[in-house]
């Protein structure tokens, strides 16, 4: 396991310290002071426009601000309000939440705290994925601990602010990391995403003002609450400030994480950090942020890796999850490995998602088994693009958006299963990439 | 076959797991925001949720079977029918299937004799694929209940399986 990762800044520093973990050791690295500065020093509304002006966008895929989002919880009121993190990673690809908690529970638990002083929220829920059975541990562990030192309960760090973190596991579901998705299941319900308005922040969890962060998001502030928001912006971009932890993976030397300002070039990721593509192959592909976000090619690895250049691509920072594809890859597999998780994963509520996704698993199947014929790439294109926008959640235009752009770059690939007389030359053995990973 | 199981005849459900559900239910706003957690308990116990504890759950929750029904079926990690002794799951996302994953499974399911998704007659062995576990920097991976076994070969997985009691 790489615990540690390859390059590490403030918020993965401690990672490779097993003490950091404790309570103990967590403090003894100046844990808690920035909770108990913003709670005995700053007033909710100024915590709210420090993480504003810091910049700090949400790392669990959507980049909003944070502080914008907080801002965005009603003051005051009868009503109790809560915090929920998003602790359901399930996006292939992507791994570093996973480690965030296994490594430093209770810096996350310091940045829910502060997010629940700048929201009002009495309680936390931590919605955490039932397949990470080890951060589950850590962190049942981590919040024991907190609790019996009065760090949460009913006088946080000896002020008047209450609040408690209750810890909630999935069972299973991608659609659950979607925050409604999420909503619905911590009710104990089918984690089927919910028509918005009404949004979180009016009537979320249990009908109470809610908002939703994701780990990574709650473990950069109190490293703003500590340093400022000025220093917080001397890394990364004007428009996305602040490091973030990428998760390589794939056809790389070095798998792992790797704590990097945003803005750093995707070749200087993968060629100087990750030791580039092994074997002594070229570099076909990367997917720069978890499956949901479109692939590029290999003469485009020069974009800055930052939601606002992504974009510029077609693509985006996603979740950080970097994956790397070789010369032998077949990208027709990739589209069949993408098409059937979301096929799969689709929580069945909207027709065009339910449909559109097992039609464009099929297609992408048939293709590469040599059986397609030369209009599939065109209803693969249509299906996709009446996918997009068409749906209650994003997960539909997740799935529409990785198909667009395999389809846009390596077109070619999907020419090639077709043959030379435009129908499929029949045949799995027949897949033109002879050294393609195995389906 | 929801219908014929009176909570009092049957107790499926232990009474601890009982006592464990009505603590759970007093950590949130609504009573029902305890379920995932009572069918996890559930299961602990017996290995799936049979439709007679399902009757039961609901029972606790004041739900009808149905809502509890679909919700064990929409959840991944919930069995309504018996699974083997161990649940081993090879993780078969992009990440892992880049690094062989899918020939691992394929070499498994011929190693153990059923196809993923099975169990083994023995009921020893039941075989799986999931996406995406998380561990993409060790593919390929997969797990064995809720253990993480990283990095593998077919050599090293096939030893790690039967090494399963």
């Amino acid at each position: 396991m790489h615990a540690t990762p390859h390059v590490t800044g403030y918020l993965s520093e401690h990672f490779g310290d097993d003490a950091f973990v404790t309570l103990e050791g967590y403090r003894a690295r100046g844990g808690y002071e920035a909770a108990r500065r913003a709670l005995t020093a700053l007033s909710p509304a100024d915590v709210i426009e420090l993480v504003t002006a810091s910049g700090l966008q949400g790392r669990g895929g959507a980049g909003f601000s944070t502080g914008q989002k907080w801002g965005f919880m009603p003051r005051g009121g009868e009503r109790p309000k809560v915090l929920v993190c998003n602790a359901d990673e399930s996006e292939p690809g992507s791994f570093k939440d996973r480690l965030l908690m296994e490594r430093g529970p209770h810096q996350l638990l310091e940045g829910i705290l502060i997010g629940a002083w700048a929201t009002g929220a009495e309680r936390t829920f931590l919605y955490i994925r039932g397949e990470y059975a080890h951060a589950t541990a850590v962190l049942e562990l981590a919040i024991r601990e907190a609790r019996s030192a009065g760090i949460l309960g009913d006088r946080v760090l000896g002020t008047g602010f209450r609040h408690d973190v209750v810890l909630v596991r999935g069972a299973g579901a991608y659609i659950c990391g979607e925050e409604t998705g999420l909503l619905e299941s911590l009710e104990g319900k089918k984690g089927q995403p919910r028509r918005k308005p009404p949004y979180p922040a009016e009537s979320g969890a249990f009908g109470m003002p809610t908002t939703v962060n994701n780990v990574e998001t709650f473990c950069h502030v109190p490293e703003i609450v500590r340093r400022g928001a000025e220093r917080f912006r001397r890394v990364g971009t004007e428009q996305s400030p602040g490091t973030t932890l990428f998760g390589v993976s794939g056809h790389i030397a070095r798998p792992g994480l790797f704590e990097l300002p945003l803005g750093t070039r995707l070749d200087t990721l993968i060629h100087e950090h990750a030791g580039g593509v092994p074997g002594g192959k070229r570099l076909k592909g990367v997917i720069p942020g978890g499956v949901s976000m479109p692939i590029l090619p290999a003469d485009q690895l020069d974009v800055p890796l930052a939601n606002e250049s992504l974009r510029e691509r077609g693509t985006s920072l996603g979740t950080g999850g970097v994956m790397v594809m070789d010369e032998d890859t077949c990208m027709v597999r990739v589209a069949c490995v993408i098409s059937w998780f979301f096929r799969d994963e689709s929580c069945g509520q909207c027709t065009q998602c339910r449909e559109g996704t097992g039609w464009i698993h099929q297609i992408c199947a048939r293709l590469e088994r040599g059986e397609g014929r030369r209009e599939d790439l065109d209803i693969l294109l249509e299906v996709a693009g009446k996918m997009e926008g068409a749906t209650i959640c994003a997960f539909a235009d997740a799935a529409a958006w990785p198909i667009q752009g395999l389809l846009r770059h390596f077109r070619a690939d999907f020419e090639a299963h077709l043959g030379s007389e435009g129908r499929g030359a029949g045949g799995r053995g027949r897949c033109p990439f002879p050294h393609s990973f195995e389906l | 076959m929801v219908e014929s199981a009176p909570l009092a005849a049957s107790r499926t459900v232990s009474g601890e797991v009982r006592a464990r559900i009505e603590r759970e239910m007093a950590r949130y706003p609504q009573r029902r925001g305890a379920l995932l957690a009572a069918l996890r308990w559930v299961q602990d116990e017996r290995g799936w949720v049979s439709p007679e504890a399902t009757t039961e759950v609901a029972e606790i929750f004041g739900l009808h079977p149905l809502e509890v029904i679909e919700v064990i079926s929409f959840y991944n990690m919930l069995h309504d029918r018996p699974v083997g002794r161990h649940e081993v799951h090879v993780c078969t996302s992009l990440a892992c299937s880049l690094r062989g994953a899918r020939g691992l499974l394929r070499a498994l399911e011929a190693h153990v004799g059923v196809r993923s998704g099975e169990t083994s007659a023995d009921g020893r062995i039941t075989l799986g694929h999931e996406e995406c576990l998380g561990a993409c920097s060790g593919a390929p991976m997969l797990r064995i209940g809720p253990t993480y076994h990283e990095n593998l070969d077919v050599a090293k997985a096939k030893a790690l399986l039967d090494g399963l009691e």
